[in-house]
This record gives structure tokens, C-alpha cells and sequence, in this order.
């Protein structure tokens, strides 16, 4: 199996998560995305949760941390904003994957999607809304 | 073997492991993140409750599921780096058992110490009840 792989192989599905679609074009952006934003949120979100459990202690967070220390300057809202958006992204595509796996009916399958969808929008707005909006004392924006 | 119930089942071996502990882990962390966007719209909402919501992260029980989060997201972002690397490099097919034992031991040499941080409310007690702290 080893020295037979060549450019032209097929790959065994035993070593893949999923393979990249063939045939629609929509399927292959999803499979894509999934790899991006996966790449992101591999120095994206376990920075987030380094920072926020060994720099800082979950003893220590409170309000008044968030809006003066924590994202008192652009860098860190900046940050946790593009952490945001790929963790929809990918988490909301993921889950998208599971449904499909798992619910059958027609009806009920679109209404899980649809449902999935507008709960996905509906975080991207109130997570945008209050990385820009939360005022820090000191300005800092 | 694991066995695993049947909506669970869908690849041999390693394979199957892999991709069963990450779908469950997944999952996992995209309830966290739910919860998570909401608590931190209290920030700005209803800075009282949000200290209360911490209040309880940073609490024993708290810190054993933020040990959990954190288990989940370390195995999803190694086992995800195993398939991106195989997915763009196929030869690396022929190694992919290796790969999966090498997600194994980063997950502990990385998880442990970080486990042992988060949970230290947990264990300086003790300590200093020992005269050791």
C-alpha cells in the first residue's frame, strides 16, 4: 500500500475524514471551507483558550475584565472577531454535515437546515454586534 | 475492538475511532460556542448575570468541564490537522496510523500540564493542607 501511492492513486477511505465531492461545485467549496477555516481555528481557538485558562484564570473574568483588560485595545477584538467568524463558518458547516448524515426526511432535513442557518446568523449578529460595540473605559476601539 | 452504537459506526479501526471521537467532540464544542456568544452578550447586556455565569466556569465543577472543553478542543484541532495533512498530501495514507498515534501523544504531552493548570483550585488545597503548598 505504501510504495504503490502515486499521484494517481485512490485513496483508501479509511484514512480520510471525508472525501473532497466530486461533481457539485457547492459540496467542493463546503469541503474546502471546512479546511480553512479548520487551519484557522487551529492557531485561532486554541490561542483564545490558552490565553483566557493559563495567562489569565476563569477566576479572574469578570464584566469589567472583558470590556478594561481584555479587549480594552483593536489587536484582541480584531482577534476574537476572526475567531468568530471561522468558528461559524466551521462549526456551523460541520454540524450542516452531521444533519445531513443523520436526518432522511425531506421536510424534516430542510427544516433542520433552515433552522441551522438563521441560528448561525443570528450569532454572527449578536457576536459582531457586541465585539463592536462594547465600550472599554479608557476608549480604546 | 470499542464498539460503538450504530449511528457511531461507519469506519474500521483507527479510522472509525478517529472520526467517532471527532464528530462527538465537535459537537461538543459547538454547544460551548452557542453558550459562549450568548454569556458574552451579557457583557454589554447584563454585566451582573455574566459575573455570575463566570462565577460558576471558575467553580470546581466549572473547571472539570472547562478540562473537558479544553480535552475536546486539542483531540478536534489534532485529529482535524491529521486529515488536512493527509488530504493534501495522500502518501502520507501509508502512515496514517502512525499520525494517529503521534495526535495521541502531543494530545497528552500538551493536555496534561494544561489540565493540571486549569484544575489547580482543585489540587493547591490539598497541598496546603499537607503542609506542602
Amino acid at each position: 500500500m505504501a510504495t504503490e501511492a502515486d499521484k494517481s492513486v485512490q485513496v483508501s477511505p479509511v484514512s480520510r475524514g471525508r472525501m473532497r465531492p466530486r461533481g457539485s461545485r457547492r459540496e467542493v467549496i463546503v469541503w474546502y471551507t471546512m479546511r480553512v477555516s479548520g487551519l484557522m481555528l487551529f492557531v485561532l481557538a486554541l490561542a483564545h483558550f490558552s490565553i483566557l485558562h493559563f495567562i489569565y484564570d476563569p477566576g479572574a473574568q469578570t464584566a469589567d475584565f472583558i470590556a478594561n483588560q481584555r479587549w480594552n485595545n483593536f489587536f484582541w477584538r480584531a482577534f476574537d472577531w476572526l475567531l468568530l467568524m471561522n468558528v461559524l463558518l466551521h462549526g456551523f458547516l460541520g454540524v450542516r454535515t452531521v444533519v445531513t448524515d443523520y436526518v432522511h426526511r425531506p421536510g424534516l432535513r430542510e427544516a433542520t437546515l433552515l433552522l441551522l442557518y438563521t441560528s448561525a446568523v443570528l450569532l454572527f449578529i449578536i457576536g459582531t454586534q457586541v465585539i463592536l460595540t462594547l465600550p472599554s473605559a479608557t476608549g480604546a476601539q | 475492538m470499542i464498539r460503538l452504537p450504530n449511528q457511531l459506526r461507519y469506519r474500521p479501526r483507527e479510522g472509525m475511532i478517529a472520526w467517532a471521537f471527532h464528530r462527538i467532540s465537535g459537537i461538543g464544542i459547538f454547544a460551548f460556542v452557542l453558550l459562549h456568544v450568548l454569556d458574552i452578550y451579557l457583557v454589554g447586556g447584563n454585566p451582573k448575570l455574566y459575573d455570575e455565569v463566570l462565577a460558576f466556569y471558575s467553580s470546581i465543577p466549572g473547571r472539570f468541564l472547562e478540562v473537558l472543553l479544553g480535552a475536546a478542543l486539542l483531540y478536534h484541532s489534532l485529529n482535524g490537522l491529521r486529515i488536512i495533512i493527509i488530504d493534501l498530501w495522500p502518501r502520507m495514507t501509508a502512515y496514517q496510523r502512525v499520525l494517529w498515534w503521534a495526535t495521541w501523544v502531543i494530545f497528552i504531552v500538551a493536555g496534561v500540564p494544561g489540565a493540571i493548570i486549569i484544575l489547580r483550585p482543585v489540587w493547591l488545597p490539598i497541598l496546603q493542607q499537607l503542609g506542602l503548598g
